[in-house]
């Protein structure tokens, strides 16, 4: 017996320019907020986008972006619905706000078949929101995403940071392209904090993300999103990440 | 047209593995469809039928068989046919457990403990059984 689905992976992904994976090891760092800020961010500055959001267990890109009903469009395979100028994909349009508890084999299954059906067509990035652990989510990525590029996401706790070391290293031995760590939550008495382990992997540290009370009224209106300080540190991110991408179409 | 997207990945398979083979022309193609997926078989076959059209698979002979989906409970052990509680679920689920089998889990538990713990043994999805060329 063949799993013939792997082989269209490739093809379906094969017209995206940049392709980012939201790590953190550790779980309640924020990746998911990142992960869709950021893709908000890029989608705001005229980049065709996309947001994957490959936390089976608890997706949350659906909420951050506030997605209401979903109609899924066919097409030889599923055109991922557009919000605020981002093309999502989700358990969460097939699982609807119901517990999806997966053992190991089920979850790559799951994951290989978003991959095989999703039709993203040309995008100038494809943001990816992984879990958290260093289980199959991230493995088949890596396995499966070969040009995926990394963006780490550790806070400035000593718990968060010692999970991200582990991710680091993981990352560090498979070979896999790491874009560079990012802190979030960062208070001022620790802002940095967090640089010297960047330098430890010889990673480029991308910048603080400031811990903003506000950010958490703003979840589900990108509106509001734009207005606070999370978003102006994640566009510092944002245009070290623009850099080098020509976006002539 | 989700079916589209699988057979695309069961064509490109194909050629890749009669390529592969150096082979001339593929005569036969076996898919196995797992009820699970709920594929349906005509739109599926058509677009198989479509996708091998100027390939060295134009004139493979197609066969599709389909596999009871059987689902055991981890909990208690308890095995059962996916069949038996099909009609229980609204055309909604069907359509959502069609687009990813895996969302079974969301809708579906044990008929014996109530438990949604539980694998798929058979008949999860599409997979290519075998191939013949010359």
């Amino acid at each position: 017996m063949i799993d013939p689905r792997i082989s269209v992976i490739e093809k379906r992904f094969s017209e995206i320019k940049r392709i980012i994976s939201v790590v953190s090891g550790k779980g309640g760092v924020g990746k998911t907020v990142i992960a869709s800020t950021l893709a908000l961010s890029l989608a705001k500055n005229n980049y065709r986008t996309g947001l994957f959001d490959l936390d089976f267990y608890g997706p949350g890109c659906h909420i951050v972006l506030g997605v209401g009903k979903v109609f899924l469009e066919e097409e030889k395979g599923i055109i991922p619905p557009k919000f605020h100028g981002v093309s999502l994909m989700s358990i969460e349009f097939f699982a609807k706000d119901e517990p999806v508890a997966m053992r190991g084999t089920e979850v790559t299954d799951a994951l290989i078949e978003l991959m095989a059906i999703t039709r993203w067509g040309p995008l100038d990035f494809l943001i990816i929101d992984l879990p958290p652990g260093l289980g199959e989510e991230v493995l088949d990525v890596i396995r499966l995403l070969r040009n995926t590029e990394f963006l780490v996401v550790t806070t400035p706790s000593k718990l968060s940071m010692m999970v991200a070391e582990k991710l680091l290293k993981l990352l560090k031995r498979v070979g896999a392209n790491i874009l560079g760590l990012v802190e979030n939550m960062a208070l001022t008495h620790n802002m940095g904090s967090t640089k010297p382990l960047a330098e430890k992997y010889q990673v480029e540290f991308l910048g603080s993300i400031r811990l903003d009370e506000k950010l958490e009224a703003a979840i589900g209106v990108p509106e509001k999103i734009f207005e606070t300080i999370f978003f102006k540190d994640i566009q510092k991110i944002f245009e070290k990440l623009c850099k080098g991408i020509n976006t002539d179409r | 047209m989700h079916e589209w997207a699988l057979a695309e990945a069961v064509v490109t398979t194909v050629l890749k593995t009669a390529e592969e083979e150096n082979a001339r022309e593929v005569l036969e193609i076996k898919v196995v469809l797992g009820e699970l997926q709920q594929i349906d078989i005509e739109v599926f076959k058509f677009a198989l039928t479509n996708l091998v059209k100027d390939t060295i698979a134009e004139k493979a002979q197609i066969i599709l068989e389909i596999e009871p989906a059987i689902l055991k409970c981890n909990s208690c052990g308890y095995k059962w046919k996916f069949s038996e509680v099909l009609e229980k679920l609204d055309e909604e689920v069907r359509e959502a457990i069609h687009f990813l089998p895996e969302v079974s889990h969301a809708y579906i538990k044990c008929p014996n403990c109530g438990s949604v713990d539980f694998d798929v043994i058979k008949g999860r999805g599409v997979y290519l059984k075998s191939i013949k060329v010359r």
